[in-house]
């Protein structure tokens, strides 16, 4: 569904990706981890348009992507959610909510599925008219991946969905996530929660200073000594430093 | 006196509004102030008098046609003088406004030449007393476009589906193109519409004034930009106060101190307000992030 033919990626001079190669197929989960600053973020950001490829080439349901523009790519059905959510607090829940369908026609289908997403998020509903910066993290990721949800994605790239909230919510989070998949969006995940990632992924991807170091099925990944000592085991004891 | 200058200033600052609001808008957007915006203003005008005088329309169809072919020319600057700018440094946007700003200026020069012009007599203007107030037509006839521009443009923005992605795209260009809201798109739309109420301004101001120049772009540029900071740059509902607070104390102040302080009086209010409140009276507080 998805093909990175090995991207390199350059913030000026300094290489953010080099020669990565990664595969989305249809219907799986794919998790991205890796440390801080090691090109996840870059990866998805790259996906979805806002940044260029220096050099390789990427392809979507076997169209060329690589110079597409970020409008176009929405089009296509690929939907980011960014870190740091990308809620508009200066827009309504509402409008957040509607904006995630901005590029599609059907108002029927808009407005049905609107109300799945206040179904599955009442919270939203109930906020529906408050300003998206009035939510609380919990609430503005939950309105991110509704927000998503209204986009009717193909493929969702999440980063970082975890990322400051209560280990509840995350769990909520994490269930969310579960079902979209069952719905069949096809969804490629970018976490440092590495344990979280690979307990809800098919197969996983470790990148390292801009290179995928390991690739293989979530349960191997779980079972390599080189993942559990950098990414699984770590991970309490980076919780404990910060 | 106090309710006449009161009405007077009231109708100055409906058309500073106007104007103000362009500057905000494109500046909610880009983070640039466009220096050629109150040139933008005289060309508006100086067509609407080209439509008046030489065609020999109406007011209201000389305003609507002077609307749409200004906004195109706000459109044609963006796309020649700033946009090929968007990821230089802030300082070339800010000069190559400018230039837009002379050229335009020296290009109406060239065209209706350097002399005063004014918008034919030929509308009548009755004065219709209300208590202590002289309320002329024309006063009237501009405080009607200024809210009927300002209360559409509020609808525009807050209700349909461009004035939301407007709004998205002023908070977060790269969130906004996450949504699949093409920026460029939403860019030409700010100017178009921000150039289209300058130019309606502009006939406003060269009838209420009874002068058309080709500099007359600049003192009025500059009050507007002094009512868009005033209000807090970026904002919308901002640049409507800031308009109408700084015609009312202009005015009031030319009445009760002295005619010749009227800018003084215009500019020392925007001092005293940016000392107290440096994002301006409706501004959000931006924290810069280094």
């Amino acid at each position: 569904m998805l093909s990175f033919d090995s991207v390199s990626v350059h913030y000026g001079v300094i290489p953010a990706l080099t020669g990565v190669c990664l595969q989305v197929k249809p219907g799986e989960v794919v998790a991205l981890i890796g440390a801080n600053g090691a090109g996840k973020t870059t990866t998805l950001k790259t996906i979805s348009g806002l940044l260029r490829p220096s050099h390789g080439s990427i392809m979507f349901d076997s169209q060329d992507i690589t110079k597409l523009s970020a409008d176009k790519i929405v089009k296509l059905g690929i939907i980011h959610v960014p870190e740091g959510r990308g809620v508009f607090p200066n827009l309504t829940v509402k409008e957040n909510l509607m904006l995630g369908a901005y590029v599609r026609k059907d108002k029927a289908i808009i407005a049905r599925d609107l109300e799945n997403v206040f179904t599955k998020f009442p919270r939203l509903h109930e906020r529906k008219e408050q300003y998206g910066g009035t939510l609380s993290g919990g609430e503005q990721q939950m309105l991110a991946i509704g927000r998503s949800i209204m986009a009717a994605p193909k493929l969702l790239l999440l980063d970082e969905p975890s990322m400051g909230l209560a280990p509840l919510v995350v769990k909520e989070i994490f269930r969310t996530i579960r079902e979209i998949k069952k719905s069949g969006t096809t969804i490629l995940l970018v976490e440092q929660n590495a344990n979280m990632a690979l307990a809800n992924a098919d197969r996983a991807y470790v990148i390292e200073t801009g290179k995928i170091v390991i690739e293989g099925t979530a349960s191997d990944l779980r079972a390599n000594p080189e993942v559990q000592q950098a990414y699984l085991g770590s991970h309490k004891k980076e919780g404990i430093a910060l | 006196m106090f309710s006449q200058q009161l009405v007077n200033g009231i109708t100055a600052g409906g058309m500073y509004a106007l104007i103000a609001l362009g500057y905000t808008m494109v500046y909610g957007i880009l983070k640039i102030i466009n220096f050629a915006h109150g040139d933008i203003f005289m060309i508006g005008s100086f067509i609407g008098l080209f439509l008046v005088k030489q065609i020999h329309l109406g007011l209201i169809p000389a305003m609507l046609i002077s609307m749409a072919i200004v906004a195109f020319l706000g459109i044609v600057v963006e796309r020649v003088a700033y946009r090929p700018l968007r990821n230089s440094a802030k300082i070339a946007p800010l000069l190559s406004a400018l230039g837009v700003s002379i050229f335009l200026t020296n290009f109406a020069q060239l065209v209706w030449g350097t002399q005063t012009r004014a918008f034919p007599s030929s509308f009548q203007i009755k004065t219709f007393q209300v208590g202590n107030v002289a309320l002329s037509s024309m006063q009237i006839y501009t405080l009607l476009v200024c809210i009927l521009l300002m209360v559409g443009l509020y609808l525009f923005v807050q209700k349909s589906k461009l004035g939301v992605a407007m709004r998205a795209t002023s908070h977060s260009v790269e969130n906004a193109r996450l949504m699949g809201i093409n920026v460029d798109t939403i860019i030409s739309l700010t100017f178009g519409i921000g150039s289209a109420l300058a130019a309606a301004s502009g006939i406003l101001v060269g009838l209420y004034y009874d002068a058309v120049y080709p500099v007359m772009g600049y003192t009025a540029g500059l009050k507007a930009f002094t009512a868009a900071v005033l209000g807090g740059i970026g904002s919308i509902p901002g640049a409507m106060l800031g308009g109408l607070l700084l015609g009312v104390f202009e005015n009031l102040g030319a009445a009760y101190i002295s005619m010749g302080y009227r800018d003084a009086i215009a500019f020392g209010l925007l001092i005293i307000i940016l000392l107290i409140k440096p994002t301006g009276l409706l501004g959000k507080n931006i924290q810069q992030k280094v």
